[in-house]
């Protein structure tokens, strides 16, 4: 009695939360374990296998790749959000809609609207314009908020100090700028390790493609290992990075004083060009994959629509969605709670290893909870449940970030204030935590969401025989250049995560 | 009408560190006492362990005859309103302040317009948001909240502290109204010594883990227990003095003692005891600071130094001489006694 009145309000079980919160994140490190364990046993062949005239050209089209579109995505990234942001730019909320709804369209998406455009597009000026086009809004997010978030007083004290507009901007803003846009950056060269669909069907080999293709021919075996391996030495190269700089960043953000919106600058003439430059990005990242979606979609209707099939698709596409956002909060809810309630190195490196699972490519993923999966629980081979834990290793981290926000705005005061005015433990946890947690949870479970209905890499490989997402089966339609066939799915695709995505830009703007 | 309040032996350490080492406090019946002490003294330690929050390592709590020292907090009905008032976020005016009612109490209009009647809200706050109200306001609704489920006592933790001075003065005086209206039992827990003298009935002054005095804000200001109590709740002049049973020699003539003392030491006043006066002893004015109404005047009578506080129109110019004496007795005399 005496104990539970005075232990505050519902916080006792740290023992068992602390549990779950680290079965979690050890599953996040699934795929650490399987790469290492093959390392391990392959021992000195092991070094063969890796030390190959074909992984050297591997690695040169996976390097020049992320390098040459890391930096293309910086310059049109950063350049298209200081257009929006501080220019006198005509349709500004236009601009800022159009800049970030290429995230919306699944790069593979994407790469079907080119080369569905003509059978040469392909290799590797193909899979850079592609990818660039798909992934600059990463940099452009953060650089834009960056460039939103930033007290213009800075820039007028440099004015006041005798700097001309471009060198305040060059001294200023671009330095400012540098922590968002470069995390921008990584997030990229991390997507373009991971990415399989687009490059795949553009006919140009990196690691992930090479991987994919081995396990197709052998099931596993130690080449594509070896081939993993390599990859996540090179994720992992970006991850140190990104800590080094997550590090930095947060003594570069502003504070919470009052922001106003900077005196724009003015582009005279060049307003036009502008314009026109953005609004060619525009018809490149989104005219070109809806345009043509468009196209085979009239174009094929009189031949065939398959809607038994389309909607069976549909229907799996949004119960695995829906089954994966849900398991994703429920296994992030405990880590959340760690993380905020019980802060601490031990905390932090949970949260730290979740994230892991987020930095890997998928198909490193699926390989090792196929690995582990026939090594230890044959059973969930080729079954849902497998799919389900790939998706949580995988996206985790989208519903960790809603929810620690979310937990942080309920402080355990919240909690005391309640007992005082007479509510339990149980009223509390239904009263204040629940409904404070909810909206934050709901912000993470619907990027999921999103994130699963676009999914492609794993979802072919640990579909259990039989399921069909709209994903997958674009994907054989679309790599059997049965492009009118592949077009609904891609729509209806669009249409399952457009009420989330704007669900989400709503809350964004809120 | 609500309970009075007892605190006794109240102890708590952490660690090896004592806190609270043997708490006795009483707060009479729909009076309000301020918990008067520096950071770090342990009052926010005794708040929580009063409201239940905290665990004490010996001691008793009693609220009216009621024994609450093990109870969980939501039976002991003790009202708490926190520094940052810690409004629910996700709810409505009306829906944070009627928290603690039961359900069916819930619904009644009249009963939010009511309460927010009482802390000088306009009833169409009840359905705006937290963040949309200024931080007066909140402290306001914070208020109306721990007093809607009629708690037998109230607890304020520093309640105007995060508050601008403007805001402090006005919501300070809508609270002190709003509690002797309801005329509900509560303990205020402050550092700010006018705070604590100008709302409170009672001052309790907290130093070193010991209630150090216990009294009406007025017998503290003027009989300090001892000289820390005496210059925490405000300022004074030290004389040097000779003793002499009932009165002292000071440089600025002679001082009335509460208590005999013989021998040499130092007898001390508060700023404004120190009057002009024309049959007083010369002074040379250093320094004058003007406060609007009144001004503090520092003045130097040989090689002693002393503060005064006198109204606006009466203050000298700086390197002026003036005569002064003091007014009344000593608060208090150190020395050799």
């Amino acid at each position: 009695m005496t104990e539970r009145g005075v232990a505050g309000a519902g916080l006792r079980l740290p023992p068992l939360r602390a549990a779950v919160a680290l079965a979690v994140a050890g599953l996040s490190v699934i795929p650490l374990w399987y790469v290492g364990s093959g390392l391990a046993t392959a021992g000195g062949g092991f070094v063969d296998l890796v030390w190959r005239p074909r992984v050297g050209e591997l690695l040169v089209n996976t390097v020049s790749l992320v390098v040459a579109v890391t930096a293309a995505c910086l310059v049109i990234g950063v350049g298209a959000a200081w257009l929006v942001e501080r220019t006198d730019l005509p349709l500004r909320p236009l601009w800022t809609v159009l800049n970030a709804a290429p995230l919306a369209i699944p790069a593979f998406v994407n790469s079907f609207g080119w080369s569905s455009l003509s059978p040469r597009f392909a290799g590797f000026g193909a899979a850079f314009l592609v990818t660039t086009l798909s992934y600059y809004p990463l940099v452009y997010l953060p650089a834009a908020a960056a460039l939103r978030d930033t007290d213009p007083a800075f820039d007028e004290a440099a004015r006041s100090l005798g700097c001309g507009p471009w060198r305040a901007f060059a001294r200023i803003t671009l330095p400012r700028l540098r922590p968002a846009a470069l995390g921008g950056g990584l997030l990229v060269g991390l997507h373009l390790l991971a990415e399989f669909g687009a490059i795949q069907s553009l006919r140009f080999d990196t690691f992930t493609t090479a991987i994919y293709d081995q396990y197709q021919a052998y099931f596993g075996g130690t080449g594509a290992t070896a081939l993993a391996s390599v990859l996540v030495l090179l994720c992992l190269v970006l991850l140190v990075a990104e800590l080094r700089l997550a590090g930095r960043a947060r003594l570069a953000r502003v504070g919470s004083g009052s922001r106003r919106r900077p005196v724009p600058h003015r582009l005279g003439r060049g307003r036009l060009l502008a314009a026109a430059a953005l609004l060619l990005l525009a018809v490149a990242a989104l005219g070109v994959p809806l345009g043509r979606i468009g196209y085979w979609l009239v174009v094929s209707t009189s031949t065939a629509f398959p809607a038994a099939e389309l909607a069976r698709a549909t229907a799996s596409t949004v119960v695995l969605g829906l089954v994966g956002a849900a398991a994703t909060t429920a296994a992030a809810l405990p880590v959340a709670w760690l993380v905020v309630r019980r802060p601490g190195w031990a905390s932090r490196l949970v949260e730290r290893g979740t994230y892991i699972g987020h930095a890997l490519p998928g198909i490193v993923v699926a390989l090792a909870l196929i690995t582990v999966g026939i090594r230890y629980v044959p059973a969930l081979y080729q079954s849902t449940t497998m799919l389900v834990v790939a998706y949580v290793t995988l996206f985790l981290p989208l519903a960790l970030v809603g929810l620690r926000s979310a937990l942080a705005q309920s402080p355990p005061e919240l909690d005391e204030v309640g007992r005082t005015l007479g509510v339990g433990p149980g009223g509390i946890l239904l009263r204040v935590t629940v409904p404070l947690v909810a909206r934050g949870a709901g912000a993470g479970a619907a990027l999921v969401f999103l994130a699963v209905v676009t999914e492609l890499t794993s979802t072919l490989l640990l579909a259990p025989t039989g399921t069909r997402t709209l994903a997958t089966q674009f994907w054989s339609e679309s790599t059997a250049i049965h492009y009118g066939a592949a077009a609904p799915y891609a729509l209806l695709m669009i249409l399952v995560s457009a009420p989330m995505a704007y669900l989400l830009t709503r809350e964004a703007r809120a | 009408m609500s309970d009075r309040l007892r605190v006794s032996g109240l102890s708590k350490a952490f660690g090896a560190v004592p806190v609270l080492t043997g708490i006795d406090l009483e707060v009479p019946a729909g009076g309000l006492t301020a918990l008067l002490g520096r950071s770090g003294s342990g009052k926010t330690t005794l708040l929580r362990i009063i409201a239940g929050f905290g665990r004490a390592d010996a001691g008793e709590v009693r609220v009216g005859d009621r024994d609450v020292t093990g109870m969980p907090s939501e039976r002991r009905r003790i009202g708490y309103v926190t520094q940052d008032g810690n409004l629910f976020p996700h709810l409505t005016v009306a829906g944070n302040v009627t928290f603690g009612l039961p359900w069916r109490a819930r619904r009644r209009r009249h009963r939010v317009e009511e309460l927010l009647e009482l802390v000088g809200l306009d009833p169409s706050y009840a359905g705006r948001l937290p963040h949309s109200l200024s931080g007066g306001e909140q402290q306001r609704v914070a208020l109306a909240r721990a007093l809607a489920p009629e708690p037998d006592i109230l607890l304020l933790d520093e309640p105007f502290s995060a508050l601008d001075a403007e805001l402090r003065s006005s919501t300070r005086r809508a609270v002190a109204a709003t509690l002797r209206a309801t005329r509900t039992t509560a303990l205020l827990v402050t550092h700010d010594q006018s705070e604590a003298m100008s709302l409170a009935d009672r001052v309790a002054v907290l130093r070193d883990g010991v209630v150090r005095q216990e009294g009406t804000a007025r017998d503290v200001y003027l009989h300090p227990v001892d000289l820390d109590v005496a210059g925490f709740v405000g300022e004074i002049v030290d004389l040097p003095a000779t003793f002499a049973g009932a009165t002292a020699a000071t440089p600025l003539g002679p001082v009335a003692l509460r208590e005999h003392a013989v021998g040499s030491g130092l007898a001390h006043v508060r700023p404004e005891q120190i009057e002009p006066a024309e049959d007083g002893t010369e002074a040379e004015v250093t320094d004058v600071e003007l406060h609007g109404g009144f001004g503090v005047v520092r003045a130097k009578c040989g090689p002693v130094q002393v503060t005064a506080r006198w109204p606006t129109h009466l203050l000298p110019q700086p390197g002026s001489v003036v005569r002064v004496r003091v007014r009344g007795a000593a608060v208090l005399a150190s020395g050799e006694v």
